[in-house]
């Protein structure tokens, strides 16, 4: 057997990731109760993908959490431009990459960079305030972005970029891209797809939050995308089907050795651990209260979330 | 310089040894192609530095990301095909992907404007309007086989994407200095001093250029003062020497380009005069809210007013004079054969 990519997990890294993905998604709860709303249904789908693919990752530790400087400017205006790749770490040639794609996820990618201790805690304060740089949904300014990506789709040629340049260079590194199965509507991931098995670019491990819902609802209904694995694997890829909620099942797919560019399709419940969220299926994309009644009842979900930790 | 009486010499397919020699000892230039690697001059590069190179295929969007990931490496993506296809499909990846961050990524468009018989498909009217408009870009054109050559180390010294108007094929030598970033070249100058008085001051770039060339001899012959500057950076616009000889004019002002009047060099020319309070009439020469169609370039040249005689015309309507100019005085358009040897792969 080939030997595995990327770190094994111990028995003990998978409890604490699990610890990190429950909090992932209280700590993202309690943003949105105390700010009327936000991106929550993606902190339910989402939390145990970025919390294995930061345990799994081989990023440099941080002195300590970084706290998020406030916006100077953007790139190209003379002085240093901040990047939120920093939250990753010092890169180097045989340190892994994390590239997000969908910049929606902002708010859960901040989750998890707390929860990894790489973020302040209080940076959640700043989060779509004025003169932030915790955007909601971001550009490379913003923690844990190495690139602008809130025109969704554009982050897997990037990606695919960044890695081949790192094979030029000789570089053992793996360059992990996060995405969302929306993005898989987009004409320019199955460039990039097809651009990664051309060059042969095995370094990109792409892990995606199958959650089959999109700002205008259920993916089936406003343009299908399946089957995306048959599809996937058509254009030259290798691609693990799992269930996104296993971190164990996740970790292991991830770090299946395939010789090609890998995709693994995590798919996931978009209202897991808030199942009051079902009132809103299939439109789940942004929480916004309708009134006093529905807050309450969020409220009363958020409470016993609290009391069962 | 005058173009007049003496034909200049043609280069053929200057970009293709110079390249080569150019990238020797910058092992960080890299050239991407998307299915236009001979037509774009750059097949014998990929062949001498075939480890440099990347096909990506017809699938522009997805080039622009892999070059911005490349340029974020340290590399320096070279990203040669048609203009039209640098910036008409990949808009929002060219801004998000490589102009937000300001990736030195090199945007090398080919067939500028008119110049290709390929039709409204290939003919990049706007590009220079929708590059001047992003920021962070740099914008270049090339007006002959000089700076062809010269225009390389202008674009790799700058820090940020640069877009680079490109010429390819039979290509005229015009100049004998290096191409100046940021610089206008005066081809003609109404007084040794450019804050004299000019009857009128011409600014052309690209292959209206030549054009110009032609007829600015036949005018200064009939006694008219005409300072003419041939412009080869259209982003940043803030050359003093622009400035001064707008300044000079006293009965008009002419923009020649190989492009739609709005957003290009005659807009970059009104937003200067507007801003200095130069207050003479201009003239923009281009394509007037028009799309093009296919035929051979002297024929679209003439066909939208873009040669000698359409420079002539507007001069005249300018100063109110009758120059009386006989075709015989505007030297013969150089016409390359539609399908020479030294024409580059098909399209």
């Amino acid at each position: 057997m080939a030997v595995q990519i990327g770190k094994m997990l111990a028995p003990e890294d998978i409890a604490s990731a699990t610890t990190m993905a429950e909090n992932i998604r209280y700590r993202v709860f309690a943003h949105v109760m105390a700010n009327n709303g936000g991106y929550l249904s993606q902190a339910c789908s989402a939390a145990e993908l970025l919390a294995t693919l930061y345990t799994v990752a081989n990023l440099a530790p941080l002195v300590s959490p970084k706290i998020p400087e406030p916006f100077k400017q953007v790139p190209g205006k003379g002085a240093a431009y901040l990047n939120g790749g920093d939250f990753h770490g010092e890169m180097g040639p045989d340190r892994d990459r994390i590239v997000v794609s969908p910049a929606h996820y902002a708010l859960v990618v901040y989750a998890a960079l707390i929860e990894t201790g790489r973020l302040e805690a209080s940076a959640l304060e700043q989060f779509n305030k004025d003169g932030s740089t915790v955007e909601m949904i971001g550009a490379e300014h913003s923690p844990g972005f190495e690139s602008t990506t809130g025109s969704l789709a554009q982050a897997l040629s990037t990606a695919g970029g960044i890695a081949l340049g790192r094979r030029i260079k000789g570089e053992s590194g793996l360059v992990y891209v996060f995405m969302s199965d929306g993005e898989f509507q987009e004409g320019q991931t199955w460039e990039a797809l097809q651009a990664l098995a051309f060059h042969k670019l095995d370094n990109v491990r792409v892990i995606v939050d199958v959650n089959k819902g999109q700002c205008d609802g259920p993916m089936s209904e406003v343009m299908n995308i399946e089957p995306l694995s048959l599809r996937i694997r058509a254009f030259g890829c290798s691609v693990d089907s799992v269930q996104g909620h296993d971190i164990s099942t996740l970790a292991t797919a991830l770090t299946r050795p395939t010789g090609k560019p890998h995709f693994v399709l995590a798919y996931t419940d978009p209202v897991r651990g808030v199942p009051v969220l079902n009132e809103r299926a299939p439109n789940l994309h942004y929480l916004r209260f309708t009134g006093e009644e529905e807050r309450q009842r969020y409220a009363n979900a958020f409470a016993q979330m609290k009391v069962g930790r | 310089m005058s173009a007049r009486s003496e034909s200049p010499e043609i280069v053929i397919r200057p970009h293709v040894e110079n390249f080569i020699d150019w990238s020797v000892d910058k092992p960080k230039v890299l050239v991407l192609t998307a299915d236009l690697t001979n037509s774009c001059e750059v097949g014998k590069w990929s062949d001498t530095y075939p480890d440099r190179y990347f096909s990506m295929g017809m699938a522009e969007q997805n080039m622009m990301g892999f070059a911005a990931g490349l340029a974020r490496e340290g590399f320096e993506p070279w990203l040669h095909t048609f203009s039209v296809f640098l910036y008409r499909r990949p808009l929002d990846q060219l801004q998000m992907s490589v102009a937000y961050p300001n990736l030195k990524v090199r945007l090398v468009g080919f067939l500028p404007g008119i110049a290709t018989p390929g039709g409204v498909t290939h003919q990049s009217i706007d590009d220079i309007a929708i590059m001047r408009v992003i920021p962070n870009m740099t914008v270049l054109e090339v007006g002959d086989a000089t700076e062809v050559e010269s225009v390389l180390d202008i674009a790799h010294a700058i820090d940020g994407p640069v877009y680079l108007r490109m010429l390819r094929g039979e290509v005229p030598r015009l100049f004998e200095t290096p191409m100046e970033f940021n610089k206008a070249r005066v081809l003609n100058r109404a007084d040794d001093n450019i804050n004299e008085p000019a009857d009128i001051v011409i600014l052309t770039s690209g292959i209206c250029t030549e054009e110009a060339m032609r007829a600015v001899p036949a005018m200064v012959d009939r006694g008219l003062k005409v300072t003419h500057l041939h412009v080869s950076t259209l982003k940043p616009f803030s050359d003093p020497t622009v400035t001064a000889a707008l300044t000079s004019a006293r009965k008009g002002v002419i923009t020649m380009e190989n492009h739609l009047v709005t957003g290009g060099l005659g807009s970059a020319v009104a937003e200067v005069m507007a801003e200095n309070a130069i207050a003479v009439p201009l003239s923009r020469i281009g394509l007037n809210d028009t799309y093009a169609h296919g035929a051979s370039l002297p024929y679209l040249l003439k066909e939208y007013q873009l040669d000698a005689r359409a420079l002539v015309d507007r001069a005249e309507a300018l100063t109110g004079l009758s120059l009386s100019i006989p075709d015989s005085d505007l030297a013969e358009t150089r016409v390359a054969a539609l399908h020479s040897e030294a024409k580059a792969e098909a399209l």
